[in-house]
């Protein structure tokens, strides 16, 4: 169904009786040409691409639990395309293009809201950086702003500007960014793509593969064993339990990075703003909430929790700039496991074994590459070869030492 | 999280720094194979959804380079010896 301003009206006089589900429920089949393992955003957004740009529809989603319980609904909503390297940039300006046109093409609200974003600088060295980042943005279309002092007071002027250890000198300032409504992507993705002929099955944990000799002919699931020409892999901070099922070892490092929102407030912050140098970052919800994270919980872990020092530590970072925060309560937080990287950039893969195809090490930045990650991934199981957009996120590059290392901490994986 | 230190006792995590999987050891750099080795050994990982073997730095207390052995589901720490695997003398 085709939602319009006419039928969201008269659904909702009529108590929906007569709307229908905004994805298909489904039984497994025997056999599908392309199995994709993981039902969060990449794996819907790589389906619905499969059937809608190559024309792929014998698909199915595969998701443990429910859609959208893993990091997609896990995150903190920014959507951004502000990298440096020309491994990256193009990748994420394409996403954010995608991000800018997604509502149109799947007829769903994803709330959208390109607020900006605002890097926070405190020192010459730092707007160095920033300059030749926002170069950088500037030469690949993203687009970037540096602003001085009195400019940032005008977007936040709650700062603590003359922070004894941090003053705030200036940011950098990406006006096409902004925040996405995360469930929402899920589900406009998942109706797409069911609406296209993928089956999106939920409650069906993948629990092996099924081999012919080297390569991958299906996958066996809590809900019996299902062929397939084709299987990819989008499950996150699982990667390497399933990669393990494959005796595979990955170039990944699986870490906790918690989220937080405080109890609604009125509005008064109208950008995202990065403290880098304080490890927070923040927006504020539609709802009234701000958004907030800040870095990974420092040790490899599984728990979908968090612990409590990193609390501590990254609502510290958010009073000592925004001081008046400090009466704010702390509504509730959450965590996702992250697949972080030796060098901090994803991986999308065909193989490494015949039949087999690997989008990972989306590290604490999948959210804002769900669009493209799915394009690229899509194109990359079509078609057996890379997209140019992806094709320097191969697995390969650390052994050739090709590595995209945006920040340059090295094989580190707490540390990207 | 506390981590018994084998000289200091149970200890707070802040006093510790966080290195990662202890892989290792290094391999031999005159070996034939040693870019395959230095591969594996610099970026390949096991990545557990259990017991994970890693090494913590207590510069904040007895600055001696710890193994633990620690549950990644639950940060249950199951064991904690010298580096080397030496023990408490």
């Amino acid at each position: 169904m085709r939602y319009s301003l006419f039928n969201i009206i008269a659904n909702g006089l009529t108590g929906q009786r007569f709307s229908s589900p905004a994805w298909r429920q489904v039984a497994p089949k025997p056999a599908y040409d392309v199995i994709i393992v993981g039902g969060g955003g990449h794996g819907l957004a790589t389906a619905y691409y499969l059937a809608k740009q190559h024309g792929v529809r014998n698909v199915a989603v595969l998701e443990k639990g429910w859609i959208g319980s893993g990091n997609s609904g896990r995150n903190t909503t920014i959507i951004r395309s502000n990298y440096l390297l020309p491994g990256n940039e193009p990748f994420y300006e394409w996403s954010m293009k995608l991000w800018e046109g997604l509502e149109q093409d799947l007829n769903y609200n994803i709330m959208v809201s390109q607020r900006g974003i605002i890097n926070l600088i405190h020192n010459d060295a730092q707007r160095d950086v920033y300059v030749r980042r926002g170069n950088a943005m500037i030469v690949n279309g993203a687009g970037a702003r540096l602003l001085d002092r009195e400019e940032v007071r005008s977007y936040l002027p709650f700062l603590d500007f003359d922070n004894a250890r941090f003053p705030v000198k200036g940011g950098m300032m990406q006006p096409r960014a902004g925040t996405a409504r995360h469930d929402a992507v899920v589900w406009g993705y998942a109706r797409g793509a069911s609406d296209l002929g993928v089956d999106i099955i939920q409650n069906c944990e993948v629990t092996g593969f099924l081999r012919d000799g080297d390569a991958i002919t299906g996958v066996a699931t809590t809900r019996g064993e299902i062929k397939a020409k084709k299987v990819a892999l989008a499950v996150a901070g699982s990667t390497s339990r399933l990669a393990g099922k494959l005796d595979l070892k990955l170039p990944i490092e699986s870490f906790v990075l918690q989220a937080f929102i405080s109890e609604g407030l009125k509005p008064f912050m109208e950008t995202v703003f990065t403290f880098g140098a304080g490890h927070f970052y923040c927006s504020q919800s539609d709802k009234g909430e701000l958004v907030f994270g800040g870095d990974l919980d420092g040790y490899n872990s599984y728990a979908q929790r968090g612990n409590l020092p990193t609390v501590e530590d990254v609502c510290e970072g958010g009073l000592a700039l925004v001081p008046q925060l400090s009466r704010v309560r702390l509504l509730r937080q959450w965590a996702g496991v992250c697949d972080m990287s030796m060098d901090g950039s994803p991986i999308i893969q065909v193989g490494p074994l015949p039949g087999l195809y690997l989008n990972c090490a989306w590290n604490y930045g999948g959210f804002k590459a769900t669009p493209a990650s799915g394009w690229c991934f899509a194109h990359t199981i079509a078609k057996d070869e890379p997209h140019p957009l992806s094709a320097a996120f191969r697995l390969d590059r650390f052994r050739t030492g090709h590595l995209i290392d945006e920040k340059g901490v090295g094989a580190s994986p707490n540390l990207h | 999280m506390l981590i018994p230190c084998p000289y200091c006792g149970a200890r707070d995590s802040h006093e510790f720094t966080y290195r990662g999987a202890a892989v290792g050891p290094r391999p031999d750099p005159a070996r034939p194979d040693a870019a395959d080795a230095f591969h594996d050994y610099v970026y390949l990982r096991d990545n557990p959804a259990g017991d994970n073997a890693e090494y913590w730095y207590h510069g904040a207390g007895c600055r001696s380079w710890l193994k633990v052995v620690r549950d990644t589901t639950t940060h249950e720490i199951k064991s904690v010896t010298g580096a080397g695997g030496e023990v408490k003398p």
